[in-house]
C-alpha cells in the first residue's frame, strides 16, 4: 500500500516499493508538512529490499545519465535549515545512462543496514531515515524522490534496574521520601510508587507527578535545550498530615515517550525526568526533578 | 450580613456545580447510548471533576454527591457490558487510571472495581485491597470522606465474607475485615482532621459541619457488624482492637464519643461481654471532654437489658465478671478525668447501680459497692451544691427501692446513709420522703428493731431538726404532710413476735422523743397507738409463761407509754396527752391492770387540772373523761368512786351553764353501766339528772336576766331523753310522774312570753313526744310503762 509520495514531475512517475510491504509493520509519521502519515517500520541489521519502478508519462521518453537509489540516514537542526547531516550513506546504482520510454522496473536492496539511531522528531531536531531515487540529467535538474521509513530499535531490559529512593525537604517545612520502583522504564511500562510526608507544616492543595524531555542539541557554546511536559498526572488531592503514605501509579502507554537518547552522533540528547510537584495553598511549587532512562522493549506484535 | 451572604455564595456554587454535572451528564449519556467508551470515560471524568470543588459544605456538598453518584450507577452499568464497548474489564481498569486529575480517577477507579469484583475476573480482596490503597491520594477531608463513602457503598455486597458468592480461597473474611477496618481508619482521619480546615470558620460551626457527617463513618463499623464471617474470636481480636486503636489515637472528643457509641450500638451485646475488659479499657483513654457517662450508662443499658432478655445468658455475666469490671473501669474513668463535675461520677454510679440491680440483683453487696464509690466520692466536698448533682444522688438512692419494692434491702446497705449525709438537708428530706412513700406503696412492713434504727437514722431529717435549718423556712404545710408520712411510717412497723415489737417500739420512741415540740404532737400518737396495739395483742398471752422473765408484758408497755405521754404533756400539748392517757387507761382496764389504769386516769386529771385551761376544750375534755371512765371495770369501788366523784366534781365547774349541764347529765352514766354485772345505782343517777335540771333552770334564768328572754329549751329536752333512757332501762328512781313532770315544764317553758322560739329545739321536743306516744302504742312491757305518761 505505498503510496508514492511528493510532487508529481513532468517527465515521468517514480514508485518505491518494498519487498515485504504487505506485511510490514505501518507507524505513523509527522510529515514537515504537519500531516501524519503511515510508513513501514524497520530495525537496525534488517535487509531493506524492493522495487522502484519509473513510468514515463504517457509516451514521452526519460533521457538520464544513470538512475541511482541511496539510504540516507539524516539529523536535521531546525535552526539549521537545509542542513542536513548525513550519518549514514548507502549507494545502489540502479541503470546506466539512457532512455527509458516505458515503464521499467529495477529491484534493490540494502542488506543487514546499520541504523543505530532512531526516528525522532524533536522540537529542534529531526532524525530520518529515507530512501532517496535519483534520476540524473544533464539539463532541467535532476528527478528526486524520497520514501521515508521509521528505524526504532528494540533492546532487551536493562540488567541493572534500581529504584530511585529519596528524601528530600526543606528544614522544618516539609520532609519527604519518596520512591518510584525502577530507575529505568520501558516506554509501556507502569511506575510504581510512593511518596511518604515525614513532616509537614505548609498547607499542600496538591501533588502532582510530571513527565518531563529534555531535549539538547549541538554542542559547546551552541547548545540548545527544549524541555517540554508531556504528563501532569495528580497524585493527591489535599493536604496530608505526617505519616501519610500516598500510592503513585502512573501508566506510561497513554504518552508518546522514545526511548532516552544519549548523544545521538554528537548532535543530541533526549532525557527524561520525573518531576514531583507539590503545590501549597498559596500556589506556591515545591518540586524535585528525577532522571530516569526510557527504553523500548521488543514488541510482540 | 457576611453569614447571609456566605450561605447565598454556597447555594450558587451548588447550583453551578449540579449545572456542571448535567453538562456533562448529558454527553455522558449520549456516549453511553452509542457505546463509546473514549467519549463515556471523557465526559465521566469531567463530571465527577465537580466533585472538585472546595467551596461547598459538607450538607451541600453531599448533594452534589449524589448526583454523581446516581450518574456513576448508570456508568457502571454501561461498564458492566463488555459486548457494548468491547474492553475487557482488566483493560478497563488500567485505562480509567489513566485520568490524570486523581478525584475523577478514583471514582471510576471504585466503579469499574466494582464490575471487575462482580466479573470474578480477579479475587474481589485483590481488588478491594487496592481501591482502599489508592484511595489514600485523596487527602482533603470532606473529598476524602466522600470518595470513601463510595469505595464503601459499591464494595458492601462484595465482600469476601463466610457465605458470600466472592468468598476466595483460604481466610478471606479477615480480608473483608481488614478491608473494612481500614477504609474505616482512613475515613476516621479524614473526618478529625476536617477541624483544622479552613481557619475562618468558627469551632462550633464546624463541628455542627462534622456531626454531619458522622455517619459516614459509622457506618463502616455497621457493615463490618454485618459481615458474618465476624465472629467472637474475630471481634475480639482484630476488630475491637483496631477500631478502639483508632478511636484513642484520633485524640478528637467528637470521634470518640460518636465511635464509641458506635462500637456500642451495632455489635452484638454477647460480644461486649465477652470483650468488656478491652472495650473498657478504652474509656480512661479519651478525652477529657467526651460525655463518658453518657456512653457507659448506654452500654450499661444494653447489657443489662441482654441479662434481662433471657435468664440464660446471665452464667455469662458471671463469668466474666462484668460488673467488677464495669465498677473497675468507672473507678478509672473517675480517675482519669480530674476535669470531671461530680455530677458525671455521680450518674456513672447511677448507671452502675442499675446494671447491678438488673443483671445482679441478689447481690445486695454489688449495690453496697456502687454506694460506698459514691461516698468515696463525694467525700471530698463537705455537701453537695450542685443541683444537678443533687438530683443524681436522689436517683441513686431511689433505685434500689424501686427494684427491691422494699425498704428492707436499703436498710441493709451499709453505705445507704452515707450517701444520704451528702445531701443538703432539703434534698435529704426529700429522700426521706421517697424512703417513706416507698414502704407506703408497696406496704413493706420493717420487722427489726435493727432495721427501724436503720430507718430513722436514714429519716433524721424529718425526724429532727438537723443543724443549719431555720424553722421558719419550713412551709408549714410540707411540714404536716412531712410528719404525717413519719406518722404513718411507725405503723407499718411491725414484727410478730412481741419482743421484738416491743424493741422496734423502744427505737422508734428513741428516735421520735428527739423531735422537738413541733413534731411530737404527730409522732407520739401513732407510737402510742402501736404500742397500745402490741399490748392487746398481750393480753390473752400475760401470765402463760408464767415464772419466766418476760421482758414484753402490758406492765412494761405501760411503764413506756407513759413516759412517752408524759413528754407530749411537757410539749405541751395537754389535751392529746390527755386523751392518750384515756386511751391507755381503757388499755390497762382491759388488760385488768387497775392500778395502771388508775395511774393513766390520775395524769389525765392531772393535765385537766393544770394544763386545760381553754373552756371548750375542758368541755371536750371531760366529755372524753366521762365516756372513758364510764366502760372502765377494773377499778374497785373506792378508785371508782374517787374518779367519778372528781370527773362530775370538774363537770359541775365547767364556765357555761348548759356545758356544766351537759356534762352533769352526762355523768349520770358513771353510775348506771348497763352491762351484766355493772353498776347500777339509780339514786346517785337521778341525782346527776336532777342537778342538771337545776343548772338548766339557772341557765334560763340567767339568760332571762342578761338578755331579757328565756332560753332555748334544748337542755331540758337533752334531759328529758336521759330520762327516758334510764326510765327504759328500768332505774327504779326514774318514774313516769318525773318524766310527766318536766314535759310539762318543757311546755310551760315553750309558752312563756320570754320564750324564743327556736325551730330545732322545737322539732327536737316534739320528736321525743312522738317517741313517747310510739312507745305507748307498741304496748308489751315498754307500752304499759309508759302508759301513765300524758302528753
Amino acid at each position: 500500500m505505498n503510496y508514492i509520495l511528493g510532487a508529481f514531475k513532468p517527465a515521468c512517475h517514480i514508485s518505491i516499493t518494498f519487498s515485504d510491504g504487505k506485511s510490514r509493520k505501518q507507524v505513523p509519521l509527522k510529515k514537515e508538512n504537519g500531516q501524519t502519515a503511515m510508513v513501514p517500520l524497520f530495525q537496525s541489521q534488517e535487509n531493506i529490499s524492493g522495487k522502484i519502478s519509473i513510468e514515463p508519462v504517457s509516451g514521452k521518453k526519460v533521457e538520464h545519465n544513470g538512475i541511482k537509489v541511496e539510504l540516507l540516514g539524516q539529523i536535521e537542526m531546525y535552526f539549521d535549515r537545509n542542513n542536513f547531516y548525513d550519518f549514514t550513506s548507502l549507494v545502489r546504482e540502479l541503470d546506466v545512462p539512457g532512455e527509458i520510454y516505458e515503464r521499467k522496473t529495477y529491484p534493490f536492496e540494502f542488506s543487514t543496514v546499520e541504523m543505530p539511531y532512531e526516528t525522532y522528531n524533536g522540537v529542534n531536531v529531526r532524525l530520518r531515515y529515507i530512501l532517496k531515487v535519483t534520476i540524473s540529467r544533464g539539463y532541467a535538474g535532476s528527478i528526486v524522490e524520497y520514501q521515508d521509513f521509521v528505524v526504532r530499535n528494540y533492546g532487551p531490559p536493562p540488567s541493572i534496574n534500581n529504584s530511585i529512593k529519596m528524601e528530600v525537604g526543606i528544614e522544618d517545612c516539609l520532609h519527604i521520601e519518596f520512591e518510584y520502583n525502577k530507575s529505568k522504564y520501558d516506554l509501556k511500562d507502569v511506575i510504581i510508587g510512593k511518596i511518604y510526608f515525614l513532616l509537614v507544616r505548609i498547607k499542600i492543595k496538591n501533588m502532582d507527578l510530571e513527565i518531563r524531555r529534555r531535549e539538547s542539541t549541538g554542542s559547546g557554546a551552541n547548545t540548545h535545550v527544549e524541555t517540554e511536559t508531556l504528563a501532569k498526572f495528580e497524585l493527591m488531592d489535599g493536604a496530608p498530615v505526617r505519616g501519610e503514605s500516598i500510592p503513585i501509579r502512573l501508566f506510561l502507554s497513554p504518552y508518546e515517550l522514545t526511548p532516552t537518547y544519549r548523544n545521538i552522533n554528537n548532535k543530541f540528547s533526549v532525557k527524561y525526568y520525573l518531576n514531583l510537584v507539590l503545590v501549597d495553598e498559596e500556589d506556591r511549587r515545591y518540586f524535585k526533578q528525577q532522571e530516569i532512562t526510557m527504553f523500548r522493549l521488543g514488541e510482540t506484535s | 450580613m457576611m453569614i447571609a451572604d456566605g450561605i447565598e455564595d454556597e447555594e450558587k456554587w451548588l447550583a453551578e456545580g449540579i449545572a456542571g454535572i448535567q453538562h456533562n451528564a448529558f454527553y455522558l449519556h449520549r456516549a453511553v447510548e452509542s457505546n463509546n467508551l473514549r467519549e463515556a470515560l471523557k465526559y465521566s471524568a469531567q463530571l465527577l471533576s465537580e466533585l472538585r470543588t472546595s467551596r461547598l459544605s459538607p450538607h451541600k456538598y453531599y448533594e452534589l454527591y449524589m448526583r454523581a453518584f446516581d450518574e456513576l450507577r448508570r456508568l457502571e452499568m454501561f461498564f458492566k457490558d463488555e459486548d457494548r464497548h468491547g474492553c475487557s474489564v482488566v483493560d478497563l481498569y488500567e485505562l480509567v487510571q489513566h485520568a490524570g486529575n486523581v478525584l475523577p480517577r478514583l471514582y471510576l477507579l471504585c466503579t469499574v472495581g466494582s464490575v471487575y469484583i462482580k466479573s470474578k475476573e480477579a479475587p474481589a480482596k485483590d481488588v478491594l485491597k487496592d481501591l482502599v490503597e489508592m484511595c489514600r491520594s485523596v487527602q482533603h477531608p470532606i473529598r476524602g470522606l466522600f470518595l470513601r463513602s463510595y469505595l464503601a457503598q459499591i464494595s458492601r455486597d462484595k465482600l469476601p465474607d463466610i457465605g458470600s458468592e466472592y468468598e476466595g480461597d483460604g481466610d478471606t473474611v479477615m480480608d473483608a475485615v481488614d478491608f473494612v477496618l481500614q477504609n474505616f481508619t482512613e475515613m476516621n482521619k479524614l473526618w478529625v482532621r476536617m477541624q483544622h480546615q479552613g481557619p475562618i470558620r468558627v469551632k462550633e460551626k464546624l463541628d455542627k459541619e462534622r456531626s454531619k457527617l458522622r455517619d459516614l463513618v459509622g457506618k463502616n463499623l455497621h457493615v463490618l457488624s454485618q459481615v458474618e464471617g465476624v465472629d467472637l474470636e474475630i471481634y475480639k481480636d482484630t476488630v475491637l482492637p483496631r477500631v478502639l486503636e483508632q478511636v484513642v489515637n484520633c485524640k478528637d472528643e467528637l470521634a470518640q464519643y460518636y465511635l464509641m457509641d458506635c462500637i456500642i450500638q451495632v455489635f452484638p451485646d454477647e460480644y461486649h461481654l465477652q470483650t468488656l475488659e478491652t472495650l473498657l479499657g478504652a474509656f480512661p483513654q479519651l478525652q477529657p471532654a467526651v460525655d463518658i457517662k453518657t456512653v457507659l450508662s448506654q452500654l450499661m443499658d444494653r447489657l443489662s437489658n441482654y441479662a434481662a432478655s433471657s435468664a440464660e445468658v446471665l452464667p455469662e455475666f458471671l463469668q466474666v465478671e462484668a460488673f467488677a469490671k464495669l465498677s473497675n473501669a468507672i473507678g478509672k474513668v473517675i480517675e482519669a478525668q480530674v476535669e470531671m463535675p461530680v455530677v458525671g461520677a455521680i450518674s456513672l454510679y447511677v448507671s452502675l447501680l442499675t446494671f447491678a440491680l438488673r443483671v445482679h440483683s441478689d447481690r445486695l453487696d454489688y449495690v453496697d459497692q456502687v454506694l460506698g464509690a459514691c461516698v468515696k466520692k463525694l467525700s471530698g466536698s463537705p455537701k453537695l451544691e450542685d443541683n444537678k448533682a443533687t438530683k443524681q444522688v436522689v436517683a441513686l438512692l431511689t433505685a434500689p427501692l424501686e427494684k427491691y419494692n422494699d425498704i428492707d434491702t436499703a436498710l441493709t446497705l451499709s453505705n445507704y446513709p452515707r450517701v444520704m449525709d451528702h445531701l443538703d438537708a432539703g434534698t435529704n428530706k426529700i429522700m426521706a420522703m421517697v424512703l417513706i412513700q416507698s414502704i407506703m406503696k408497696y406496704n413493706t412492713c420493717v420487722s427489726t428493731a435493727e432495721k427501724v434504727d436503720v430507718l430513722f437514722e436514714l429519716i433524721k431529717g424529718l425526724i429532727k431538726d438537723i443543724d443549719g435549718t431555720l424553722a421558719d423556712e419550713l412551709d408549714e404545710e410540707d411540714f404536716k404532710e412531712e410528719q404525717n408520712s413519719v406518722a404513718r411510717l411507725v405503723h407499718m412497723l411491725y414484727n410478730d413476735d412481741p419482743e421484738e415489737m416491743l424493741q422496734i417500739i423502744c427505737t422508734v420512741r428513741k428516735h421520735i422523743m428527739a423531735g422537738g415540740p413541733k413534731r411530737l404532737p404527730f409522732t407520739v400518737p401513732p407510737l402510742v397507738f402501736s404500742a397500745l396495739k402490741l399490748v392487746r395483742r398481750l393480753q390473752g398471752l400475760d401470765g402463760e409463761v408464767a415464772g419466766e422473765e418476760v421482758p414484753a408484758t402490758p406492765r412494761k408497755i405501760f411503764q413506756l407509754l407513759n413516759q412517752i405521754i408524759e413528754a407530749l404533756s411537757n410539749v405541751p400539748s395537754p389535751e392529746l396527752a390527755l386523751r392518750l392517757y384515756l386511751q391507755c387507761a381503757e388499755a390497762a382496764n382491759d388488760c385488768d391492770l387497775e392500778p395502771v389504769a388508775y395511774e393513766f386516769f390520775t395524769q389525765a386529771f392531772v393535765l385537766y387540772e393544770e394544763e386545760v385551761a381553754d373552756s371548750k376544750a375542758q368541755v371536750t375534755s371531760i366529755h372524753l373523761i366521762i365516756g372513758t371512765l364510764q366502760r372502765m371495770n377494773a377499778f374497785g369501788v373506792e378508785n371508782r368512786d374517787t374518779l367519778t366523784h372528781k370527773a362530775t366534781g370538774y363537770s359541775a365547774k365547767l364556765l357555761k351553764k348548759p356545758d356544766q349541764c351537759r356534762a352533769v347529765y352526762a355523768c349520770s352514766h358513771l353510775f348506771w353501766v348497763d352491762d351484766q354485772d355493772g353498776i347500777k345505782d339509780g339514786e346517785r343517777v337521778l341525782l346527776c339528772l336532777k342537778r342538771s335540771l337545776r343548772i338548766a333552770n339557772a341557765a334560763q334564768q340567767m339568760a332571762n336576766v342578761t338578755r331579757g328572754t328565756g332560753g332555748p329549751v334544748t337542755l331540758f329536752v337533752e334531759i328529758l331523753n336521759k330520762y327516758l333512757y334510764f326510765f327504759e332501762k328500768g332505774n327504779p328512781q326514774i318514774t313516769s310522774a318525773a318524766i310527766q313532770g318536766l314535759i310539762e315544764l318543757i311546755k310551760t317553758e315553750m309558752q312563756s312570753d320570754t320564750a324564743t322560739p327556736d325551730p330545732a329545739s322545737d322539732a327536737f321536743f316534739a320528736c321525743t313526744l312522738r317517741y313517747i306516744e310510739f312507745q305507748k302504742q307498741k304496748g308489751g312491757a315498754m307500752g304499759e310503762k309508759y302508759d301513765s305518761i300524758r302528753i
